[in-house]
Order: structure tokens, then sequence, then C-alpha cells
């Protein structure tokens, strides 16, 4: 990990008073479903964001919504106090050209539940590919720079696998490094751990812990409460499409203020 | 009864039973195995004396013809016609396929139209329809309908036997393999596409780079039916008088009636071409199968490989090269 990304967790004045990404008023509709209700959620820059809550509460979407996987139908979203995925033409709000979508998408890093890597690139190709085809990066440079990436998340001997000789743990890291090769502003994670075996949890928490502790911005859609406790600034809890509490991690656990989240959480302990 | 099996000295084990443990294991004698032996000794047997000991096969004129210059012309031909027709066929079809996922309305309507004509449509009356295309339009030109043309040329100067041939074989071409791109793009997990998006990896690039391999490892079966079938569908050409192998066969054969030793000539030619097609198959399974037939226990040598990786040293830079420009 260069430099750069090694920055101070202590909140300055500044980073205080401009949240790096900002939703007002977002919602999503699929058919007749309505799958995020008037999500409003600002996020500070080097902070540590958790999302939680039952399936099917818009968790996810939310999440897509911010990589513009999902198209919004309703309010905004803000990044460094500019609109993001949609843009103003002669007084009519309209979708960002498909290019300027891919300039945008950028400030984000995105990992998968599923891991989505390429099955027929190698874990270091895998690595490589978003800096040689979006920013031109030289061959030789993209490949160092995918082996030091491998090296940071303990996959120092795996660049010449192939996804199908990786454990689902170590298919995580490497998406994770993946992500990390185009230097997002904002990682965002959704449930990276829940399609892994309970022994390989521990791995990848290991590794997000790590980006977090070295200041990255992140928004983690995750079950792991205990991950969500140790980790997170602010947790978040959504349920039917729209935030239900939100609060420091060190209070929202012991002391939900809603009954609703009491019974999520108390729910939760008893397995 | 309480069984508890704490050592290795547990007296259940008898020293008969050890003793056996100690066998190699071989495979099971089945008579299934035997039977399926004597079966194909006795077909082989049938198909020697249908083939070899049978004199009307006139195995001495198949060969005479087998390498004549007649029979080479058209076996050019015919390689020739399918070369041509199955790049332009490929090309069609994937301006087809992707005009049809287009979230233009207009191009998927079209694609669509194109489709579903040429499924209708067959080969034969393509071919024909294409060559007496000058019937139906004397002159070919550029401009807009109803009014003078900018350029225009006679019809019949464009459409030779060869032009008519090669356009009507690629059209066909080019409306069933769209079918078949469109199973392999359908046939990619939703969440390769979505990677590609979230690295900001434009589609061309990711069907270029990352889509499509992935593609081409799964079409390939179905794809070289298509391709294969061109062989034998140039010889729906005779129609158009264009004179590939099959064409120079029936030519030859109605003069001096040996009707099946040349159909033979053609049969074993046909043999010859699939064979190097389905090499040729064999070995894009194979380039393309990279990261999917999972190497059980890496050999010595790829671990060797894997550490290597991150030295990078000119040997790296092969090595990562192999991933690169395919």
């Amino acid at each position: 990990m260069n430099q750069a990304q090694v920055a101070t967790r202590i909140p300055t004045e500044e980073t205080l008073q401009r949240p790096i990404l900002e939703l007002v008023g977002i919602q999503k509709h699929f058919g007749s479903f309505h799958a995020l209700k008037d999500v409003n959620l600002s996020v500070q820059a080097g902070s540590v964001t958790c999302i939680v809550g039952p399936s099917g509460s818009g968790k996810s979407t939310l999440l897509r919504s911010i990589n513009m996987l999902e198209a919004i139908d309703g309010g905004a979203i803000y990044f460094k106090g500019e609109m993001i995925g949609q843009e103003v033409v002669r007084r009519r709000r309209v979708p960002v050209s498909a290019r300027k979508a891919r300039q945008q998408v950028l400030n984000f890093g995105m990992v998968f539940q599923g891991f989505n890597l390429f099955p027929n690139l190698t874990a270091q190709e895998n690595v490589m590919v978003g800096p040689r085809l979006v920013r031109g990066t030289d061959k030789r440079q993209a490949a160092e720079r995918a082996a030091l990436l491998l090296d940071s998340v303990g996959l120092k001997n795996k660049g010449a696998n192939y996804p199908s000789e990786l454990s689902g743990g170590q298919k995580q890291r490497v998406a994770i490094a993946r992500a990390l090769a185009m230097d997002p502003e904002i990682l965002l994670f959704d449930e990276p751990t829940s399609a892994l075996d309970p022994e390989l949890v521990g791995e990848v928490l290991a590794v997000m812990k790590e980006l977090a502790e070295r200041g990255s911005t992140m928004i983690i859609v995750t079950h792991e409460m205990k991950f969500a406790r140790d980790v997170a600034d602010e947790v978040i809890m959504m349920a039917d499409g729209q935030i239900v509490e939100r609060g420091l991690a060190s209070t929202i656990f012991t002391n939900p203020r809603t009954e609703r989240a009491r019974s999520f959480f108390s729910s939760i302990s008893k397995q | 009864m309480q069984v508890s099996i704490t050592d290795s000295d547990s007296n259940l084990v008898t020293d008969e039973s050890r003793a056996s443990a100690a066998l190699p294991i071989g495979k099971r004698a089945s008579t299934a195995r035997w039977i399926s032996y004597i079966l194909a000794i006795y077909v082989v047997v049938l198909a020697l004396e249908f083939f070899v000991f049978n004199r009307n096969w006139h195995w001495d004129t198949v060969f005479s013809y087998m390498f004549s210059q007649q029979i080479m012309i058209g076996l050019g031909n015919t390689i020739l016609l399918t070369i041509f027709s199955c790049v332009l066929g490929l090309i069609f079809g994937i301006m087809a396929v992707w005009a049809r996922l287009s979230n233009l309305w207009v191009l998927r309507t079209a694609a669509g139209l194109y489709i579903w004509v040429v499924r209708a449509t067959p080969l034969l009356v393509i071919l024909l329809m294409i060559f007496f295309l000058g019937a139906l339009v004397p002159t070919l030109g550029i401009g807009l309908p109803f009014l003078e043309p900018l350029v225009e040329t006679p019809t019949n100067q464009v459409i030779t036997r060869f032009t008519a041939a090669v356009l009507g074989l690629s059209l066909y071409l080019g409306g069933k393999s769209a079918e078949v791109l469109r199973s392999g793009v359908i046939s990619i997990d939703s969440g390769q596409f979505e990677a590609c998006k979230a690295l900001g990896i434009s589609q061309f690039n990711a069907y270029l780079r990352i889509i499509g391999p992935q593609i081409i490892r799964v079409i390939t079966p179905s794809m070289a039916n298509e391709l294969i079938t061109m062989f034998k569908n140039t010889s729906l050409v005779s129609v158009i008088g264009f004179a590939e192998l099959l064409t120079t066969v029936e030519l030859i054969y109605s003069r001096n009636f040996k009707t099946i030793p040349l159909l033979m000539v053609a049969v074993l030619w046909y043999l010859v071409l699939t064979s190097l097609a389905m090499y040729g198959q064999a070995r894009l399974e194979k380039r393309f199968g990279r990261g999917f037939n999972r190497r059980v226990g890496l050999s010595p040598a790829v671990e060797q490989q894997a550490t290597e990786m991150v030295v990078l040293d000119e040997q790296t830079e092969t090595q990562t090269s192999r991933g690169e420009g395919r």
C-alpha cells in the first residue's frame, strides 16, 4: 500500500464540515416494490460506516445505487459536493453519459458478495486489468503494483493462480486488491463475507480491519455484528427500505432507541 | 453394546482382512466389457468386408480421382468459399447480436427481423434470390429512395457467381451465429458485467478482453457445428452454377456414371476438412478453458511459477503477457 493511503483517522474540522458522500432523499422501485424510501445519509471522509438490517431491507440496493449499478428514481447522490449519476441538462435532470458514469464510478471500489472475479484471468491479472484497461497503465508497472497489493492482502504467492484454484477467502481478498488497484476514494463492501465458510470469514475481516485502520473511507453492508462493533464509526440500521436507526457503534447495539432495532439486535444475539 | 475404536490394534479387525487391505486396487472384471470387445471385433470385421473386400467401391477409381486437377480446383473453391463466408458470416453475426442486445429499439428490431427472416428462409432460396437480384433491381446505387442515385452500377456486375455464393452463405451464417453468440452472452454471470462496470471498464473493452474470451469458451462447440456445416452448405451453391467440390464431383459422374466412387472422393475430402476444423476446435477449447479446467494439485512447476510471479524479472513479463491481448 502506498504512503498516500496512510492517513490519520483524526477528523479535522474540514472533513467534519464537508461529508465526502451525501445521499439525499433516495428513492428506488423495482416494479411495484418500493425498495428505498427516502433514504438520507452522509459519510465523512476516513470514516467506516456499517449498514446492518434484515434481508430485503434495501441495504445492498442502497450500496449498489451509490456505485450506479442501480439507477435511482428519486433523490440525488453527491460526491464531494458534486451530483453523480445524473446531471442537469436544460433544466432537466438526466442520467450522465456512459463515459461520465465510468469516470464517476472510479471514485468507488466495490467488493461483491459473490467475489465476481474474472475466471479466465489469474489473480494477478484480475488486479491488473482495471489499471491496464481504464488508466492505460504500463503492463510492467501494473504487474508490480498488483504484486504489492496481493502481498498486502496476504496473497504473495497466489498471483499466478486462477480464481478456481483459490479458496473463498482468498478470492475475496483478491477482489479487495482488485478494488484497491484503482485507488478509489470510497470502498464499498456488499456482504463481503456472506458467501464464505465460517472459518474463512476471519481472514477477510482482518484485511478490512487493516484498511479501516489505515484511514480508508468504507461503507460496509454486513451481518457481522462483532466486526461492526469493533471497526465501524457509525452503524446504520435499515428496515423496509428506510434507515430506522443510526448511531455510534459503541451505543447502537447496546442501547437501540427504536423498537424495530431492538427486536433485530436481540434476534441476532439469540443465534 | 458399546463399541469403541480407539486404536489400530482393535481385535475386531482380523489378520485376514488386514492382509487383503494391503492388496493393490485393480479394475473390476465386468462381463459388459468383454461383450463390448466381442461386438467391436464383429463390427470391425463387418466394416472390413463392406469397405475393403467389396469390389463395387472401385477404390482404384476413387484414388485416381482423389488428387486429379479437376477435384483439386473444386476443393480449393470449397475452402475459399468456406473461409470467405465464415469470416463475413461471423462479422454479420457479431453485428446482429450487438444490435439485438442494444438498448436502442430500432437496432433491436432490425436484428430481430434479420434473424427471423434467415431462420425462416431455406439457404437454397437465399442463394437463388441473391443470384437473380438483377431481375428485381437492375442497378445498385446509393442515394435516397425514389430519387436519382448518387452512384450506381449494374447489379449483374456486382453479383457474380462467387459473390452471390459468399453473400448468401454469410447472410445465412450471420443469422444463425447471432443466436449462438447470444447464447454465449446470456450464459455469462451478471456479476461479471457488474465487476467490469464497477471498475469503470468500457463495454467495448469488457467484451474484448474479459467477457469475450469467456463467451468463446462457451460457444465453441456449437459455433464449430455451424462452421463445419458450412463446408457442406457450400455444396448448395451448385444451384447457381459455382463449381465447388460436390458440384465438380457431380459433373464428373454425370459423364462417366461412376457415381459411388466419385461421391466417396467428396466424402473423404469432407472428412479431411472436418478433421482439420475439429482439431482447431480442440485447440480453441483448450486455450479459452484457461482458469476453468481446474488444475487439481498444482505441479511443482506451477508453484515455482507462482513464487516467481511477484519477483518481477524478465520471466514475469512473459508470464503475465499470456493473459493479455487475447
